[in-house]
């Protein structure tokens, strides 16, 4: 592509033709303030609506000032970043915008995370000199059992709606009234749950203020564990403990697994248990389900469908419900290992515990947001009681004054503690395919798989495909992650599946769960996603048993509870069934 | 038309037509028949005249006679006085304002005089209706030569005619069209922007009214032109009229060949649609209003890319306004040249105005590029109402400013306007008088893009709403000298960072009678007085030595603020006025006095 040279500040930019004139600052080491724009690499997520106008720059010739991260470069064109019109502008803008903004930061959510703070912070607001008694945009509070939207402070930046939109192809978010009172939200109004928002909260780890954001459940947790005759458990989901560290401010993608568990029993959990765990229990249903699938198929039964798709990420099972609610024999019937979990706990467990059902409180930590509202369906009753997501955690571990970093590192308890790699892969796309493949292999063929490395399924493209041999069986797997891509997927299927896939997973946010909307937030850096899934496959490399079914402890429960894999049993606790669901 | 010896034109605008003017067509219909001259006397609903201000009118040809303010019982008279007996009825003729003398023929009121329309040639004239009449006046003649020009010399000749787009922007309408030729696509769309928005301007309506088919003829040859063989004219669902005229336009085309497949035998294919705008006026943006075309929120994005690049489904489309596109036949069918004759060195052509305010002669007029404000205010539009004082005339609408007393003798044209703070816009011309409070005129403006603003972005969304509420700070009698340093700074912040035109130009109302009537401001702010007497809250009431203590406004207040004994002097008690003036319209001795 063309090359252009642009003057910036009095230095020399050589960019491609079409780049912007904020590309171009960054090329030279000017760092433009920004707020509405963001750019998630790899995701297909760009949010240049332009519209906060925090990074407007002098452009020589031009009448007015120009929006850095929307205006393109052109060749010889000369631009100034900090003169005193320009600082002036925005000072002012970002004064106006805070004039509309609450000012009770300090009870806040985001507080500590908040991109408009950082920013006022950066340009030493000290005053409001407009709008100090003006008045305050204010619209009503919607609190599901997941989201929780405060539009008072909302900026309309549209980053959530350009991800519920574009990246999640969702459209439950889009800009309705006009004016001082314009604000991102669903059509008419209507609260986020009553639409078909699925939850997945990708609205929330984009926002840059305290609009959107997690309900939290914290207090409900601290007050179990307060109560002497409750028997308080807790599972923490795989892509926890690749992220958990980064609230502590240590680098992205550094495991913390031992000091993780440790914190929650200086917490004062009873037991310490990994979702892991329950991901390859997970494993022997849905991985038996698709080869009986595969199975029935080859012997002509016309009622039995494919591909299998994966049904662990509840995001996608509200998308699934929402958009394909005429083909709901596709998913797996496997409940996630949340609910797995949860299920176990309260069945197995507690009998073995002797442990009263009600007096057993099962908590999850979880990096996502979508799980809050998978705990609270009503088919799987009580089975959760609580869900934290890893930024509540890391609250709750600073509440309780735990110096995190130099915690001594600590193991899971049994039983429900034990798991494989294939467990701890589930937290990144691609993870939960490769998992089931371990243990499909050796089921079909019988013999023993030497490389569990699938590592044609790995990676952060938004969909990857692969064939893999079973024995005489040619296993055509797709992986997708996105909600976009999954839609793409989906109408392939629909129209026929021409590519004859067998398996698709799906995994409902970018990178899958180590992207979860309930991590630490990645302020827009993507490299620290793909240095969280890096950290997966490092902890799977490093465990001893790889493949779900060699999990001991996973052996145990089916012998002594299950029998074995898609038994009667199994099926009334471990599987589930889809609603289809009609939404706005 | 030839065939009658006498047509009656009646208007049948919206304005007329809300003032029964339909029912007038249909009298003056019945009443022909009844004497039964219906072969030798047609009536003519046409579009509007333009003299609003004197409707509902009706016109008779050929002798050109002009009736004003007619009521459906004029009827009756009308026919048997004028049609069957040749006697002008005297008492519906116009009156010269000064001479107090009827006029009978329109050319010489001086409504008309200085006029010369282009744009609005037919409006007034023609059955909009019928497409026949519209081809007897040479319609679709310019589409017909175009076809025989390369689509270069189509631009070329646009481009030599100097045609600015009359929308607001004031862009050259020649070259538009032309980044629309040279960008190649397998689509490209022609649009029409009749999405009028400003307050009180309608002249984009009129002309729709009044002869939609020049503005189909002209897409067509933009169509041509750039190489579209679409086109979508945008327009707000409150114009049922213009809609409808506009349809039957379309049909009537579609049905004479002149849109559609092959048009006039030659390979050029292009047919029109329709899409309602719900009267956003951002969506008069043109990037908003292919927003709000696509089904999408009606709120613009940031240039480039233009339209002219990635329009309508990303493909290169062309906006022109209505106005712009009714000259569009009449460049070609009496030639650039000598369409260029006609205005000012960089503004050429006509311009329509929609004159409003304290002006007589209320209604929508045009003329040559280079008048003067004088020309129009007083020649055209006859001075100012009640004899008061002119004060300002804002042009441009929200987006414009006020100009005054000194600028009177400035010709009108584009830069001229933007040199002296204000703008063309699409040709609202609101006048004011000595009764007007300037910041109270600011106030009404930004009510209205506080109101239109779509919310996008930062500047426009709070810092609009901020505007509002320092100068509703400033008329309440609550502001301050310093109020006015930030409406001065946070103005030049909007108009230097907002998204798109409309946010650009929201403060213009501010900072233009900021700068004019500094004076009026300050004495808000520092004295707290209005000296327009228009701000309620920065008045008082006060009985002078006129009072002869009759008693009727202590009668009348409903607040009992009025004391005073029979046939002595009465007073107001400040603490429990409320203002509402009912004292004042009950003193019979102009005895009270608000200061």
């Amino acid at each position: 592509m063309a090359q252009v040279n642009v003057t910036i500040d009095g230095k020399v930019a050589h960019v491609e033709q079409g780049s912007t004139i904020l590309q171009a600052a960054q090329s030279v080491d000017i760092k433009i303030p920004t707020l509405c724009y963001l750019n998630l690499h790899d995701t297909n997520m760009e949010n240049k609506t332009a519209s906060c106008r925090i990074c407007v720059v002098e452009v020589e010739g031009r009448k007015n000032l120009a929006p850095a991260c929307a205006t393109p470069v052109m060749e010889g064109m000369v631009v100034k970043t900090n003169t005193l019109r320009v600082i002036n502008a925005r000072k002012k803008v970002l004064e106006l915008m805070l004039s509309d903004h609450p000012k009770d930061c300090m009870a806040c959510t985001k507080l500590g995370d908040c991109e408009l703070l950082q920013m006022a912070e950066r340009f030493g607001i000290r005053e409001l000199e407009v709008g100090k008694d003006g008045a305050q945009s204010t619209y009503k509070k919607d609190i599901g059992v997941a989201i929780q939207r405060d539009m008072d402070k909302c900026i309309m930046c549209r980053r959530c709606e350009t991800m519920c939109r574009q990246v999640q192809s969702v459209q439950a978010l889009s800009g309705i009234n006009r004016g001082f009172d314009a604000v991102v939200a669903p059509a008419f109004e209507v609260p986020l749950m009553e639409t078909k928002c699925v939850q997945c909260g990708q609205c929330v780890a984009v926002c840059p203020t305290g609009a959107l954001t997690e309900k939290e459940y914290t207090d409900e947790v601290v007050k179990a564990l307060m109560n002497p005759h409750q028997t308080v458990i807790v599972q923490v989901a795989p892509a926890v403990r690749a992220a958990l560290g980064e609230a502590f401010g240590m680098p992205a993608g550094m495991l913390v697994t031992g000091k993780m568990v440790a914190a929650l029993k200086q917490i004062g959990f009873d037991y310490v248990f990994d979702t892991d765990f329950a991901a390859d229990v997970t494993i022997m249903e849905e991985g038996h389900e698709l080869l009986e699938r595969l199975n029935k198929v080859a012997h002509g039964e016309k009622d039995v469908k494919l591909p299998i798709l994966t049904s662990c990420c509840p995001a996608w099972v509200n998308f699934y419900e929402t958009e394909y609610g005429e083909i709901l024999d596709l998913p797996s019937t496997a409940r996630s290992p949340q609910q797995m979990f949860g299920t176990i706990a309260k069945s197995y467990f507690a009998q073995k515990m002797n442990i009263e059902k009600k007096e057993l409180v099962v908590v999850s930590v979880m990096p996502c947001i979508a799980k809050k509202y998978e705990a609270a369906r009503e088919e799987f009753g009580e089975d959760v009681d609580l869900v934290l997501t890893t930024r509540e955690l890391a609250r709750l571990i600073k509440q309780c004054n735990i110096d995190f970093e130099k915690l001594e590192e600590a193991d899971f308890d049994a039983p429900l503690g034990e798991s494989t790699g294939a467990g701890v892969i589930f937290g990144t796309t691609g993870g939960v395919m490769e998992a089931a493949l371990r243990t499909a292999y050796e089921k079909a063929t019988g013999k023993i798989l030497e490389n569990v490395d699938f590592e044609a399924v790995r990676g952060f493209e938004g969909l990857r495909t692969a064939t893999i041999s079973l024995g005489e069986t040619q296993l055509n797997v797709a992986v997708v992650h996105g909600l976009s891509h999954a839609r793409k997927i989906m109408e392939e299927i629909k129209a026929g599946n021409p590519r004859n896939f067998h398996a698709i997973e799906v995994m409902a946010c970018p990178g899958g769960c180590i992207g979860g909307a309930g991590q630490p937030y990645h302020h827009g850096d993507v490299s620290i996603l793909k240095k969280r899934q890096a950290a997966l496959y490092t902890e799977d490399q490093g465990k001893v048993l790889r493949k779900s079914h060699e999990n001991p402890f996973v052996q145990e429960v089916y012998n002594q509870y299950f029998k074995e894999p898609l038994s009667q049993k199994a099926h009334e606790l471990l599987h589930t069934h889809y609603h289809k669901k009609e939404r706005l | 038309m030839s065939k009658y010896m006498m047509h009656i034109l009646v208007c049948g605008g919206t304005g007329c037509l809300s003032s029964q003017s339909g029912e007038i067509v249909e009298g003056l219909k019945k009443a022909i028949e009844d004497i039964g001259m219906q072969n030798q006397v047609q009536v003519v609903k046409t579009g509007c005249f333009g003299f609003c201000e004197k409707g509902p009118i009706v016109k008779i040809l050929p002798d050109n006679t002009f009736y004003v303010q007619v009521k459906p019982e004029d009827v009756e008279e009308i026919v048997s006085e004028h049609i069957v007996k040749g006697r002008k009825v005297e008492r519906l003729l116009y009156e010269n304002p000064e001479s107090k003398t009827p006029i009978s023929d329109s050319k010489h009121m001086n409504f008309y005089k200085k006029q010369m329309r282009v744009a609005l040639r037919n409006c007034g004239f023609i059955n909009p209706e019928n497409i026949e009449e519209y081809i007897a006046r040479d319609g679709y003649g310019a589409l017909a030569k175009v076809l025989t020009l390369s689509q270069m010399e189509v631009i070329e000749e646009v481009k030599k005619s100097g045609l600015r787009g009359r929308g607001g922007g004031g862009f050259p309408t020649g070259l538009k069209w032309e980044f629309a030729y040279k960008n190649v696509a397998d689509q490209k769309y022609v649009v029409c922007n009749a999405d009028e928005g400003d307050p009180g301007a309608f002249m984009d309506r009129s002309i729709l009214e009044g002869d939609p088919h020049s503005i189909v003829e002209a897409m067509a040859i933009c169509g041509y032109a750039i190489g579209a063989t679409k086109g979508l004219v945008y327009i707000r669902a409150e114009y049922p009229l213009a809609v409808k005229r506009l349809e039957c336009a379309i049909a009537a085309a579609r049905e004479y060949g002149l849109l559609g497949e092959h048009i006039l035998g030659t390979a050029f294919s292009f047919d029109i649609e329709i899409r309602f705008g719900a009267g956003a006026f951002v969506c008069g943006e043109e990037t908003a209003l292919i927003h709000s075309m696509e089904g999408k929120r009606g709120e613009p994005t940031t240039k480039p890319p233009f339209p002219a690049a990635s329009g309508y489904w990303a493909k290169p489309t062309n906006v022109n306004n209505v106005e712009t596109f009714a000259n569009i036949p009449v460049i070609f069918l009496k030639g650039a040249e000598w369409f260029s004759k006609i205005g000012t060195e960089k503004s050429k052509g006509t311009k329509v105005f929609a004159l409003a305010g304290k002006i007589n002669n209320v209604g929508l007029i045009e003329v040559p590029m280079g008048t003067t404000l004088r020309e129009v205010i007083y020649d055209i539009g006859g001075g100012i109402k009640g004899g008061k004082q002119f004060k300002a005339v804002q042009t441009g609408g929200p987006s414009g400013g006020c100009l005054t007393e000194k600028d009177l003798d400035t010709p009108i044209d584009f830069d001229n306007l933007l040199a002296k703070g204000s703008m063309m816009g699409s040709g609202g011309m609101i006048v004011m008088d000595e009764d007007d409070c300037m910041p109270a005129v600011a106030k009404f403006y930004l009510e209205f893009t506080a109101e239109e603003s779509c919310g996008k972005c930062t500047p426009c969304r709070v810092g609009t709403k901020r505007l509002l509420e320092i100068l509703e700070k400033i008329v309440s009698g609550r502001g301050t000298p310093k109020d006015l340093d930030t409406l001065k700074e946070l103005s030049e912040v909007i108009k230097d960072t907002a998204l798109c035109g409309l946010g650009q130009t929201a403060s213009n109302p501010v900072l233009s009678t900021l700068k004019v009537f500094e004076e009026e401001y300050i004495a808000h702010v520092r004295d707290h007085k209005c000296p327009a007497k228009q701000c309620s809250a920065l008045l008082q009431y006060r009985i002078t030595e006129k009072c002869v203590g009759c008693t009727a406004c202590s009668r009348v207040c409903p607040v009992g603020a009025i004391s005073g004994t029979v046939k002595k002097q009465h007073t107001i008690d400040i603490s429990k006025c409320i203002k509402c003036g009912a004292c004042e319209s009950k003193c019979r001795f102009n005895a009270i006095v608000k200061e």
